[in-house]
């Protein structure tokens, strides 16, 4: 997949030219020292485990990834064709960092890894996927996670 | 992506975000964000170069102990890998074929099952090294995959070969499915490939990208109103949609 200069004009300029919502003030929530934080990803690549449902065009919904999932049981079903998938494809850490994260964790820059981390498809617009996204607060506060990285595709 | 930042700030979670596309960041402006210089796929930058990623996740979760916000900052360093030369790889196998041999849906499908078997051994080898393999989103084998595609490029009012799942849903994840085979293969094979190039060869030199081509068309045939919606946008890339005609 081409990086977004090589795309053919009109494609690229409405993406960068796309209408984004309008979110208001950025509300900033504080927390401990990093070296003290429970760490989650939160995806938008469309993955999942193998046993899951893919996702499908105009899904809103979210797959929970188990952090002891194996690479080999993770996939993607994101539905737009413009990105590259050959980095996924040859390596799982390129778009969901975990062992990095585990790595991090190994070292004390963060506290600790969640136990259970979760994907959207981005393809969806964001404004639909609000109520998933209280939901899956919900359910990151009951991991005590406090600190969220979120990872576009 | 943004948007995600806002509702989770918004019910007490802090979070920092990778950034891909700066201009929305900048319109979405939310609580904590990394831009960083990659191609959209690539998210921590380079597979295969943990020292490069964990350097992004780094810069991405410094960000959470920024005083105030928002913070949009930027990545410096771009990935490491091959030159974005477009005439700088061509695959060892060549796959080209006489477009005569290609006339016809059953010259099509037969010609699409050889290059698939062709391929077995690099995709094997691929799976071996790796560990793993994104085939398999459709649950069909990848025999399977080929014979349905080409089954619906010659006749869209084929069904959905799972009872469980819509048409639509299969074509698109059968065709993802395809194309990582040949990817996977591909990147397998020694010699490191720019992702552009793969996509060029995987669109413009084998039977399996003529096949997806013509799905397009095929998906505006069928009845199914949700595979009509599928083929103008999810099927062929921009870069590659020249080769529609």
């Amino acid at each position: 997949m081409a990086h977004i200069d090589e795309w053919p004009e009109d494609a690229r300029d409405e993406l960068l030219n796309r209408p984004m919502p309008d979110f208001g003030p950025a509300p900033f929530v504080k927390g401990a020292a990093l070296a003290r934080r429970r760490v989650a990803i939160v995806s938008t690549a469309g993955l999942h485990r193998r046993s899951d449902a893919p996702f499908a065009d105009g899904s809103a919904d979210y797959r929970v990834i188990p952090a002891d999932t194996p690479a080999g049981e993770i996939v993607m079903s994101h539905v737009s064709t413009n990105f590259d998938r050959t980095g996924f494809q040859r390596e799982l850490n390129v778009v969901f960092p975990i062992d990095r994260l585990r790595e991090l964790a190994g070292e004390g820059a963060i506290g600790s890894v969640a136990a259970f981390h979760y994907s959207f498809m981005g393809a969806t617009p964001v404004e639909r996927m609000e109520g998933s996204a209280r939901e899956v607060a919900r359910l990151l506060k009951g991991d005590h996670v406090d600190a969220v990285l979120l990872v576009p595709v | 992506m943004g948007g995600l930042g806002h509702y989770l700030e918004r019910e007490g979670i802090a979070t920092t975000q990778i950034s891909l596309i700066r201009v929305h960041s900048e319109k979405i402006r939310p609580p904590r964000a990394l831009a960083v210089p990659f191609e959209l796929g690539r998210p921590l930058g380079t597979p295969d170069d943990p020292g490069f990623q964990k350097r992004v996740l780094r810069a991405a979760l410094a960000l959470l102990e920024a005083g105030e916000g928002p913070v949009l900052a930027d990545f410096p360093e771009r990935p490491p890998g091959p030159a974005p030369d477009l005439t700088g790889w061509a695959c060892p196998i060549n796959l080209a074929r006489p477009a005569e041999t290609l006339s016809g849906p059953e010259r099509l499908a037969r010609a699409l099952a050889e290059e698939v078997g062709r391929l077995g051994t690099w995709h094997a080898i691929s799976r071996e090294r790796r560990g793993r393999t994104t085939v398999g989103v459709s649950g069909l084998e990848i025999d399977a995959i080929a014979r349905f595609l080409a089954a619906f490029v010659g006749d869209p009012a084929t069904p959905s070969p799972r009872a469980d799942r819509s048409l639509a849903v299969m074509l698109k994840t059968a065709s993802e499915d395809l194309k990582a085979y040949y990817l996977e293969a591909a990147t397998a094979q020694p010699g490191a490939a720019p992702s552009r190039a793969l996509e060029d060869w995987f669109w413009g030199e084998t039977t399996a990208g003529r096949v997806l081509l013509a799905l397009k068309g095929a998906c505006a045939r069928c009845p199914d109103e949700a595979v009509q919606r599928l083929g103008p946008r999810l099927v062929v890339p921009h870069t590659q949609k020249h080769r529609l005609g």
